[in-house]
């Protein structure tokens, strides 16, 4: 540490710029930092477009205004939103896992960072700069004109290989997501016979809430028979296991296990309907993993019985099983 | 302009950390860009420092080379998730499907 340097350095920026390096830097690093931490892909890639903003403030700051406009446009605009259209695509219910796979990586990366860094610092903060120069303007265009005039006078032919690059690529990219097809395109016909020779869900699948105490996407939807239909909640939400057990006529999905069918017909009493005062109820989080199958019609012929009402007294039952 | 190549060597690093850590393809990506993302800093800086432009077009340059970048690698990571349902880089270890 040269503290006599970076003073000089400061000296060399304005009070102004001063300030807004402090402002920008730490929420820059807090959020780059995010990149490491973060669960879950999105979280990265928001934390990583506040990051890219920052970094067009700064060059806005060291006299590149033009650079500041195109990291908005290119990082920001394109780039990340690029980054969040695969994320989409790839599935952003998978948290990435934090299992170390290889024994005492994490421990080396530490210390391969922190060396990298202290290497890094030394030689930045070993070095005595001058007072900084600043960049000059061209007499008519400001800075995006000097920037032009030095890419097309001094690197026009970087610039054609750049364009070159950029439709190569873009090639690439088609190359690499194109999918030939290897057999032929089964019809609407041969699909429908396929699915009734299977025998599974014939009609689409319901819409999560219906019947049920609110309609929200997180609450599985009743069938007529009374029974919640987990299948009826968005694959994502159940992955995620956020599907929620408010059911206007209590019955917990998990009855539908129980080993009494006579238990788990409904009352079909519409009394009390889905009382809101008593929310939520998150029975255990386990529950999607009973797939999309509300099949084994825990017999509808004798459905009534009403005897006991299936019990909602207890629904610390979904806790423990 | 120290301070601006000290933050710069920051997010480098981070960005290396990134890579060495995470698992995931898509945010070793992002840490990549993150690194290119701090060379860039460290140019324009210079280029303030030494009154050159040529700092600012060698950050333009290295842009337009990310974004083509970001384009193959996004595509790559696709083909993978479609032949292979991750894109953990643990479970990648084939070069053909």
């Amino acid at each position: 540490m040269n503290p006599e340097v970076v003073e000089l350095a400061t000296d060399a920026m304005s009070t102004a710029e001063t300030v807004l390096f402090w402002i920008v830097a730490p929420i820059m690093v807090a959020s780059a930092s995010a990149l490491i931490f973060a669960k879950r892909a999105v979280y990265a890639a928001v934390c990583m477009a506040t990051t890219m903003i920052c970094l067009a403030v700064l060059y806005v700051a060291l006299d590149a205004p033009f650079l500041g406009v195109a990291q908005v446009v290119v990082y920001t605009g394109a780039v990340m939103m690029l980054f969040v259209f695969v994320l989409m695509l790839v599935g952003v219910d998978v948290a990435d896992s934090f299992a170390e796979t290889i024994r005492g990586q994490r421990l080396a990366t530490v210390v391969f960072s922190l060396g990298l860094a202290v290497v890094l610092a030394g030689a930045v903060l070993r070095a005595t700069l001058p007072n900084p120069v600043g960049i000059p303007e061209s007499e008519s265009g400001g800075n995006p004109g000097a920037v032009a005039e030095a890419i097309f006078t001094d690197y026009p032919f970087t610039l054609e290989l750049v364009g070159t690059l950029l439709v190569v690529a873009a090639l690439g990219a088609v190359v690499m997501t194109h999918r030939t097809r290897l057999t032929p395109k089964r019809t609407q016909r041969e699909l429908s016979i396929a699915r009734f020779k299977a025998g599974t869900q014939l009609t689409p699948l319901p819409a999560p809430g219906v019947y049920a105490g609110r309609n929200a996407v997180d609450v599985p939807a009743i069938d007529a028979a009374g029974r919640s239909l987990p299948a009826s909640v968005p694959e994502a939400v159940r992955s995620r296991g956020q599907v929620r057990q408010v059911t206007a006529f209590e019955q917990p999905a998990l009855q539908l296990e129980s080993p009494e069918p006579a238990e788990s017909a409904s009352s079909a009493e519409p009394t009390e309907p889905a009382e809101p005062t008593e929310p939520a109820e998150p029975v255990s989080p386990a529950e999607p993993t009973e797939p999309a199958e509300p099949t084994e019609p825990a017999d509808p012929a004798k459905p009534t019985e009403p005897t006991e009402p299936a019990e909602p007294a207890e629904p610390n039952e979904g806790g423990e099983s | 302009m120290t301070l601006y190549l000290v933050l710069a060597t920051v997010l480098f690093v981070i960005g290396a950390t990134t890579v060495l850590v995470r698992r995931g393809a898509i945010i070793m990506f992002m840490g990549i860009e993150l690194m290119l993302n701090a060379a860039n800093l460290a140019f324009v800086a210079f280029a303030r420092q030494n009154g050159d432009v040529g700092g600012q077009v060698i950050a333009f340059f290295v842009m337009v080379v990310a974004a083509a970048e970001v384009v193959v690698g996004l595509a790559i990571i696709v083909a993978l998730f479609r032949a292979r349902r991750t894109v953990s880089a643990d479970d990648e270890n084939l070069l053909r499907h």
